[in-house]
């Protein structure tokens, strides 16, 4: 057991520096949709919901596990939802004059 | 079933297009592939979790899945691009939720089957908990205050601060306690889920609604922390990658924004900023001093006869929804032979890069965005400075007073500018609580009304000049 949590720990750490990389070079343009994307992975929470939701663990599970799955869900897809629409706005060519 | 090995190599795959697509949103040319290899990523992760655990029902599972995705789907069409600080708010609340019902549940099934947890996925069930509930709550009161439900002023009280640490504090013991007691009970459970709920409450209420988006930006942050805890929970390895990945960019953004402001993450948190009285109440008042106010008509001559025009739009612009109109006017000045450019500060809108968000949504192209350093320079040489709904950024006493609570925050320097027209509601005071020089300057006219009036005004009387 204590193995897996050093595992778990060393990941977590190299993960947070990457993260760290990653968002120092995107621009303040993208700044708005970067939260919004970033939020969404955040919603990563689903996989442990629908374990708990589908484990066949007694009603009470079953239940805070769906909860946890709408919501999750929301976040997800919400998330990458309004992100797509607003990139697509930056994508937009510039009309001709 | 799949091979376990299997199931963690696409895990892994999973976690590689979070990675890839959190760098391919660093350009405009790749970000909307990036996010949509981000989203296949998610996919992954959620068909191998179906495919593999030990899922005995699927019903109950799937009307989830599908409930949710609904919801989300909606929200994202609905929603308004000015209401998007609110949005990203309510999105983080709910997956701070989603983590606090995934730990509670997880703990009420090892107490009520009485299986004794390890002490690691007991003590991290305990964090997510905690994280999870601040979450939720925190962001649930920055979605009300940006949405106006609340006060966007700070509201706090004495002891508020020592009342917090006590929470804390409190909380951490009865974790500790539940976490070290064999015993199958639940009080301190449901005790550490309430004070963790009323906590997340209480940490975000002193903050004022112009430090809501550093807010967002660290409940983002705990969001991504609390989704880890879930991995450690559950022993899966691309929660803890993508909840690690979430947590450090919330942090980051969150200093990028101070640093726009020139303050610091404890002054945001802890400062009360914005209450009027304490600090603000060493700015100089402006009594006295007189504005020039002018009519639309001249104000529309000035603008139509001038060369080069920047505009300064800010949160105003956004609340009128007026970024349409302001694109309009531009291109009538263009047509005219005046250059329009944008000047963006860090932190305009409500959030960095709402701005160009909005303006991208009106169409204007991003080649005529400028940031803060690359404009500065280029006010001496302007005509007109339009500032529209923008306050704080274009405040002279950022550069010049010590005394004023903005000392020291880079401003737009719109007063160098030959000339500056400011559209305001009235002559309130910004986000900061504070005068601005810059509408009792010589060089200033000011042309009341919201936004969307002024600016419809303004487009009528350029199209009448000859």
């Amino acid at each position: 057991m204590a193995e897996a949590l050093i595992a778990g720990i060393v990941i977590f750490t190299l993960a947070t520096f990457l993260g760290v990389e990653l968002i120092n070079r995107v621009p303040t343009t993208l700044h708005t949709p970067l939260m919004s994307g970033a939020n969404a992975i955040s919603g990563i929470t689903v996989v442990g919901a629908i374990i708990v939701a589908g484990g066949g663990h007694g009603w009470i599970s079953t239940v805070l596990g769906f909860l946890a799955v709408v919501l999750a869900m929301m976040n997800v897809v919400g998330g990458y939802a309004v992100t797509d629409r607003m990139l697509q706005m930056f994508r937009r060519k510039p009309e001709a004059p | 079933m799949m091979s376990a090995a299997l199931v963690e190599v696409l895990y892994l795959v999973a976690a590689v297009c979070f990675i890839i697509g959190l760098k391919r949103l660093g350009s405009p040319a790749t970000a909307v592939n990036g996010n949509r290899l981000s989203g296949a990523g998610m996919l992954i992760a959620i068909v191998v979790t179906l495919v593999d655990r030990s899922i005995v029902s699927y019903t109950v599972i799937a009307a989830g899945l599908v409930v949710g995705s609904a919801l989300g789907l909606w929200m994202a069409k609905a929603v308004r691009m000015t209401a998007m600080p609110q949005m990203v708010a309510l999105l983080n609340g709910f997956g701070g939720a989603s983590s606090l019902l995934v730990g509670g549940a997880e703990f009420l099934r090892s107490e009520l089957t009485g299986q004794q947890l390890a002490l690691d996925t007991s003590i991290t069930i305990q964090l997510s908990l905690l994280i999870g509930a601040v979450t939720l709550t925190g962001s649930l009161v920055a979605y009300a205050k940006l949405q106006e439900l609340l006060s966007g002023r700070p509201i706090t009280f004495p002891g508020l601060q020592a009342l917090n640490a006590a929470l804390f504090l409190t909380i951490a013991g009865l974790s500790v306690y539940q976490v070290l007691t064999p015993d199958s009970i639940l009080w301190p459970f449901y005790a550490v889920c309430a004070l963790s709920l009323v906590l997340g409450v209480l940490l975000v209420i002193p903050i004022g609604g112009a430090d809501m988006p550093v807010v967002i930006s660290l409940l983002n942050s705990y969001s991504g922390i609390a989704a880890a805890m879930t991995g450690f929970v559950i022993r899966n390895d691309v929660l803890i990658i993508s909840g690690a990945l979430v947590g450090s960019s919330g942090i980051i953004l969150s200093q990028i924004m101070c640093k726009a402001m020139n303050r610091s993450l404890t002054n945001v948190l802890f400062g009360a900023f914005g209450g009027g009285g304490g600090a603000a109440g060493t700015a100089r008042s402006a009594e006295g001093l007189t504005v020039r106010q002018v009519t639309a008509d001249d104000a529309a001559v000035q603008l139509a006869y001038a060369r080069s025009v920047i505009v300064i739009p800010g949160y105003g612009l956004a609340v009128a929804q007026a970024q349409h109109l302001v694109r309009e006017l531009a291109d009538l000045i263009e047509k005219r032979g005046g250059e329009v450019r944008y000047a963006i500060h860090p932190v305009a809108g409500r959030m960095p890069g709402h701005m160009n968000v909005l303006l991208a949504e009106a169409n204007v192209p991003y080649d005529k965005l400028f940031d803060m350093d690359a404009i500065n320079g280029e006010f001496e040489r302007a005509d007109v400075a339009l500032v529209i709904g923008a306050n704080d950024v274009v405040n002279p006493a950022a550069r010049t007073d010590p005394g004023s609570p903005i000392y020291g925050m880079p401003i737009l320097n719109a007063d160098h500018a030959r000339s500056i027209i400011v559209l305001k509601r009235g002559m309130g005071s910004g986000f900061a609580g504070i005068e601005n020089d810059l509408f009792y300057d010589p060089k200033t006219a000011m042309l009341f009304g919201d936004a969307k009036g002024s600016l419809t005004a303004l487009v009528s009387e350029i199209k009448a000049v000859a």
